[in-house]
């Protein structure tokens, strides 16, 4: 079983490396596919085993890690089954950009399972720059200029901002060796044990660090400025795995320092700052998303207002935590299908500006109702997942006093909202002719992502609800 | 021996101030590679002889960070030079004089933290948490006062060098792959950096990164 884990890593990076070597695109898209469907046969696995293992190798299966893992490697086959439709459509690529772009999906996957696994923070650390390494080559795809600058950004601002949270996760170190005895190692429960009696000035500058350095990957405004360049110009299914998975990560590692913080009862300081940073995001996302004119830096910014709710959520507390955690599946579903349909749009249309598309409904019909669909389930509409998150979100809100706090929330979803609504309603109505008939891939793992939000809406799995109680329970009080 | 790794700590502080004030963009990779051999010999002299760990894995580490800090990544910077047919100098947008001045108040603020934030056990050189500092303010001066593409990945090393520096003052030591996971981060970072750098200088003609502002929310 121990040995299974570091299986989950290696088996997708070792293949990665035989997938540059195969000559035929289709026969490495057929590798990524079986990949993808042996990881996830994988993570399933590891739900019928304990949820919360001691490690091996730096590694271990925890409640939160294990979520995250699960919606990572969840969307990694949507993406699979999308890409073999939307890489088969393209002609006009270089053919070395496309020969790239299986191995490079297949490292993204190793090392976004890394970081859900390790339980030593250099570790994840390592793990969450090598998801930066991994992704960049993905996002320079289509060799344009704008495709170019869109990936330096991303490398530059996101290797800086790592940075800070190396200095964090040492600053964490430093905290630790305020303990009595031995000091202890940089692993996860190791630094919960010794939280009590951290020196709390090192702590809370570590966690600072930690959140500027995980939340500019994450793309919590101020810091966010990568992320709509990055996510507009990468192709459909890399985009819709940097927000569904990527950011999760990244929110991971905000979350790892968190939870030495309530460990160490001192945890209030953090929880104010993630709602700072959390309303700050919203506010962001709902100033732009309002006159966005390009439907992917739509998507893109709807994502920095859903890290936003995530980070409100934890920093409220309680079950504010259990939605924030529901509301990040939710939020990965919808995004990823959303960006699914983007590329679909994109290939019918020859753009993403939203002024230049118009009767999406008529001329893709599947695509043009899952738009619709798509953008009213992350609008948080009864009955899909994301309101019954949102809402509990919420009432946690006013349940502890936070009253201006749940009134702000509302008003800004509201605003991002009617943002979103706005361009794309306009995009989907209008006359079009009938582009024939649709290719099953492009719009199969949409339409079964956005019917797995609706029933989430409906109905909470027991399986789901309980992993869900067990990851808030590792971020209370 | 804690004399002469206060004397390599300051030799650290000198390249990152070299590396700051100098106009010519070779003499900054020299300068950073001189920085690397510091830095691999550091941990070297800092070893408490009581430490659990092998010698034999405490050698291997310093020879690890030698090979990417001293020999590879300079090489790819180089090569990145070359092949994109920088101009020699660093242009950049905060005058050479102005940033040497700029270093020297942030020398000052780096030792000042040094002794606002005691460590909880004190460190085997009272030098290093301001040394550290100082590298990593530094690194963050030449990434925002510089226009070049290459002066930014210049930048960005100096930063990371700062925090390598920090990171010697922790008790626990961090495990060989996991001290080989963050080099080798490294060095593919820069490497991934090489490449969009001489894709940039084909596309643009120059990396200058001012050419490289076209995405906007208004287009």
């Amino acid at each position: 079983m121990e040995s299974f884990l570091g299986l989950l890593v290696v088996v997708p990076a070792v293949l990665g490396g035989l997938a540059y070597f195969l000559r035929r695109t289709s026969v490495q898209l057929a590798l990524l596919l079986a990949v993808a469907i042996a990881h996830l046969a994988g993570v399933i696995a590891l739900w019928f085993g304990p949820h919360l293992t001691p490690a091996v190798f730096h590694l271990r299966v925890d409640p939160i890690g294990l979520l995250f893992l699960t919606t990572t490697s969840v969307l990694f086959v949507a993406a699979s089954l999308y890409s073999i439709a939307y890489v088969r459509g393209d002609t006009h690529d270089e053919p070395s950009a496309r020969h790239r772009f299986v191995p490079f999906l297949l490292w993204f996957l190793a090392t976004m399972t890394l970081v859900t696994l390790a339980e030593h923070l250099a570790l994840l650390w390592a793990a969450v720059e090598a998801t930066t390494l991994a992704s960049a080559p993905l996002i320079y795809y289509y060799r344009r200029r704008a495709a170019l600058e869109a990936t330096w950004k991303y490398l530059l601002i996101c290797s800086v901002g790592i940075a800070l949270a190396l200095l964090g996760t040492f600053f964490l170190g430093i905290a630790a060796s305020a303990t009595p005895g031995e000091a202890p190692a940089l692993s996860l429960p190791a630094l919960m044990d010794a939280a009590p009696q951290m020196a709390k000035p090192w702590l809370r500058a570590a966690f600072i660090l930690a959140l500027v350095g995980y939340g500019t990957k994450m793309g919590l405004a101020p810091l966010h400025t990568w992320l709509p360049d990055a996510h507009s110009q990468a192709p459909s299914p890399v985009s819709a795995l940097l927000s569904g998975a990527l950011l999760n990560c990244a929110f991971l590692g905000i979350l790892r320092f968190y939870q030495v913080c309530v460990a160490s009862g001192d945890s209030a300081f953090a929880e104010t700052l993630l709602i700072v940073l959390g309303v700050a995001s919203l506010i962001v996302a709902a100033a732009f998303l309002i006159r966005q004119r390009d439907v992917k830096r739509l998507f893109a910014y709807s994502s920095v207002e859903n890290m936003g709710i995530l980070a409100i959520g934890v920093g409220i507390g309680g079950k504010a935590a259990f939605a924030a955690l529901l509301h990040a599946v939710n939020h990965s579903l919808c995004k990823a299908a959303l960006f699914f349909v983007a590329g679909n749009v994109l290939r019918a249309y020859g753009t993403t500006r939203a002024s230049d598309v118009t009767g999406a409904l008529r001329r893709l019909p599947i695509t043009g109702t899952l738009l619709v669909v798509g953008v009213l389930a992350i609008g948080g509409l009864p009955p899909f997942g994301a309101f019954v998150s949102e809402y509990m979100i919420f009432n946690a809100a006013l349940a502890t006093g936070h009253t201006v706090l749940g009134v702000l929330f509302i008003s800004l979803l509201a605003v991002a909202f009617l943002g979103m609504a706005m361009t794309v309603f306009s995009m989907a109505q209008g006359e079009g002719h009938s582009a024939g008939p649709e290719a099953p891939l492009a719009v199969l793992p949409s339409l079964i992502f956005l019917s797995i939000v609706l029933l989430l809406g409906l109905y909470l799995p027991p399986a789901l609800s309980d992993l869900l109680s067990e990851a808030a329970k590792g971020l209370e009080r | 021996m804690m004399v002469l790794a206060d004397v390599l700590l300051l030799i650290v502080l000198m390249l990152g101030l070299a590396i700051v004030g100098t106009s010519r963009l070779s003499a900054a990779v020299r300068a950073s590679a001189i920085q690397g051999v510091a830095l691999a010999i550091l941990p070297l002299l800092l070893r408490d002889a009581t430490s659990p760990t092998p010698v034999a894995l405490v050698i291997a580490t310093a020879l690890g960070t030698l090979a990417i800090k001293a020999i590879l990544i300079p090489h790819l910077l180089t090569r990145a030079i070359r092949e994109a047919n920088v101009r020699l100098e660093v242009e950049p947008t905060v005058s050479l004089h102005l940033s040497l001045l700029l270093a020297a108040v942030l020398t000052g603020v780096a030792f000042w933290i040094g002794s606002a934030l005691p460590l909880p056990r004190p460190a085997r050189s009272n030098l290093i948490v301001p040394i550290a500092f100082a590298t990593f303010f530094f690194g963050a001066l030449v990434l925002v006062g510089r226009r070049k593409a290459v002066t930014q990945v210049v930048g960005y090393l100096l930063l990371e060098n700062g925090i390598f520096v920090f990171g010697q003052c922790l008790a626990q030591e961090t495990p060989f792959v996991v001290e080989l996971g963050i080099l080798l981060d490294l060095l593919v970072g820069i490497f991934v950096m090489g490449i969009a750098i001489n894709h940039i200088s084909r596309e643009f003609e120059d990396i200058d990164t001012e050419a490289l502002s076209s995405l906007r929310d208004d287009d």
